[in-house]
């Protein structure tokens, strides 16, 4: 996923004759598979998180999302994703700020680097940290004499989530930052600004749109995340149990009801994500394209 | 300090936000995965080969990857023409069906997981069209390749979008007053020119297959040497207090995500090149 889809650009106008596009009847059938594909992979699989939420009238529904340790466990998903997201925000723009304005060696090996939780899986980002501060792990006997809990508690929870998410923010603004070049910064620079008033007044102006995008999709990931919390949580209900845990003991207890209804909000937030995703795009291509039009291309 | 790492120093705070970048980086992504390496070394040579070859490890991973293989197969055909039905032709509902393809990366693993499995059951609204066939979906390695052709569904569609998109019309015009069929200008012009793009949907969508848990567990069944993938029997390792079978296992799959990341790094390089 690139910062900002070519998806988005104008269409090009194409002439639609005999050579270019095809018969009418392939056109449809094309269309007709593309759609079936999607309708059954894409459109019924969201369509029945919300059949099955309301399958037993509302009351259940309300009930399912009103019990205390689905409130607990919502109050500990905002609380990671509180903490995870700004942690990720500031190291996404100091990460874009180093690479995108500077040159020195080894930046590609850093950009790599940083898209290196991408490719980890879930379960091995969760157990990573298991290693490290479970019990068995390598700092394990030392927290264990100094009565500190991080595995099985909270912290080991927005420690794996800070890791699945991390490169959120930082691979949004770095192709970003780098379109934009230091010109205007330098000419801020000229003009007697100190670094924090070229940062606040020039620079964040600028990738606003696209800071709050990788936010965004940041916190999306952060309240979902399902495989690394499950490592690290311990599952106990009403102390370590995030929204999608609190999903997966429901479902697991045929509760399914419940558990389609407090999937139901999960879902919601994800089309949010996406209505945002979308309008943002949308504002990016606009700036991205003054960045071009005003020459600030690096 | 800045002086001597940079051309360009002339803006502040380079030493600042370079060290505060290293420095997160390491604590929260090469301390802890060097650290995993470190403890499975203690195992020895011997003792992780013995963990990784024993049978049911070696079932989950030809589940793993096999089920991985087929989720970006058919992504790679379907999301082709996905993305080249939302880029030619124009149909009702296009602009909210493009936005909806990312839906796989904005739902919580977890919710699409028991969604797909009431799905995709015998009773429910797909799995009850198939049942009379006599296939069934949920519980079986079907169903885990449901999974992830669901979750590498964008990947694919959000690579050739743009460069079908961008796929100069005079090529084709070209083709066809030279006398192509349209089929011949698809597969001799068109094609050839999507081929990296494909190739790195196709890769981006077969790894994140690979590591992929949470949307697979609930319709996958989890039967040990049938239906069991690699990540969940690293929990189940974990779960029975065998920390080094699970850091065994952890590793052979880093080992793996890397390979596919430089795969992935290089595919991409090729196909900048192709643009440019």
């Amino acid at each position: 996923m690139s910062a900002i889809p070519a998806s988005l650009h104008p269409h090009p106008a194409h002439v639609h004759t005999h050579a270019l596009t095809e018969p009418a009847w392939v056109r449809w059938l094309l269309t007709g598979l593309a759609l079936l594909f999607l309708i059954g992979f894409l459109f019924l699989p969201l369509a029945v998180v919300f059949g099955q939420a309301f399958s037993k009238g509302w009351s259940v529904f309300w009930e399912a999302l009103s019990e205390e340790n689905a409130l607990l466990a919502a109050r500990l998903t905002l609380i990671t994703a509180l903490i995870a997201v700004p942690l990720n925000m500031i190291f996404g723009i100091a990460a874009a700020w180093c690479i995108a304005k500077f040159q020195f060696p080894g930046k590609s090996l850093l950009i790599t680097l940083i898209d290196l939780p991408f490719s980890v899986s879930p379960v091995v980002a969760g157990l990573i940290y298991v290693l490290m501060f479970g019990l068995q792990g390598w700092l394990g006997p030392w927290l264990q004499d100094h009565d500190i809990k991080l595995i099985f508690a909270v912290p080991g929870i927005v420690l794996a989530t800070i890791f699945v998410t991390f490169p959120f923010v930082a691979r949004e603004l770095i192709p970003l930052m780098q379109a934009q070049g230091t010109e205007e910064e330098e000419a801020a620079l000229v003009l007697g600004a100190s670094g924090w008033q070229i940062f606040w007044h020039v620079t964040l102006p600028n990738i606003r749109w696209g800071l709050l995008y990788g936010v965004i999709l940041c916190n999306a990931r952060a309240m979902g995340e399902f495989g690394a919390v499950s490592v690290v949580s311990g599952h106990i209900r009403g102390m370590t149990n995030t929204l999608p845990l609190h999903v997966e003991i429901l479902y697991n207890e045929y509760n399914s009801a419940a558990a389609f209804a407090v999937a139901s909000l999960l879902a919601c937030l994800a089309l949010v994500t996406l209505a945002a995703k979308t309008f943002l795009e949308w504002r990016l291509i606009n700036d991205t394209t003054t960045a071009e039009a005003t020459g600030g291309g690096a | 300090m800045s002086l001597t790492f940079t051309k360009q120093g002339v803006l502040p705070g380079f030493s600042l936000t370079l060290g505060f970048t290293v420095l997160y980086l390491c604590l929260i992504v090469l301390i802890p995965l060097s650290a995993t390496f470190l403890k499975a070394a203690t195992l020895g040579w011997e003792g992780f080969w013995s963990v990784i070859t024993q049978p049911r490890v070696l079932a989950s991973y030809r589940l793993t990857f096999g089920a991985s293989l087929a989720g970006a197969s058919i992504n790679a055909v379907f999301g082709l023409l996905v993305a080249w039905v939302l880029v030619r032709y124009e149909f009702p509902g296009k602009g909210l069906i493009d936005a909806l393809v990312d839906l796989p990366f904005a739902l919580p693993t977890a919710v699409a997981g028991i969604s797909l499995a009431t799905l995709y059951s015998s009773k429910g609204w797909i799995g009850k069209l198939l049942a009379p066939y006599g296939l069934k979906i949920t519980y079986t390695p079907l169903g885990i390749v449901v999974a992830l052709t669901f979750i590498g569904l964008p990947f694919v569609v959000r690579t050739v979008q743009p460069i079908l998109e961008e796929f100069e019309a005079e090529l084709e015009e070209a083709a066809a007053s030279l006398g192509a069929t349209r089929w011949q200008t698809f597969t001799r012009v068109i094609l050839p020119a999507l081929a990296p793009g494909l190739l790195t949907g196709f890769a981006l969508a077969f790894a994140r297959a690979v590591g992929e848990y949470g949307s697979v567990i609930f319709i996958a069944g989890n039967i040990p040497m049938v239906s069991e993938i690699t990540p969940l029997l690293i929990i189940t390792k974990l779960e029975q207090y065998d920390y080094a079978g699970a850091t065994a296992l952890a590793v052979s799959m880093l080992v793996v995500s890397f390979l596919l990341l430089l795969t992935i790094n290089a595919l991409q390089r090729w196909s900048e090149l192709r643009k440019a």
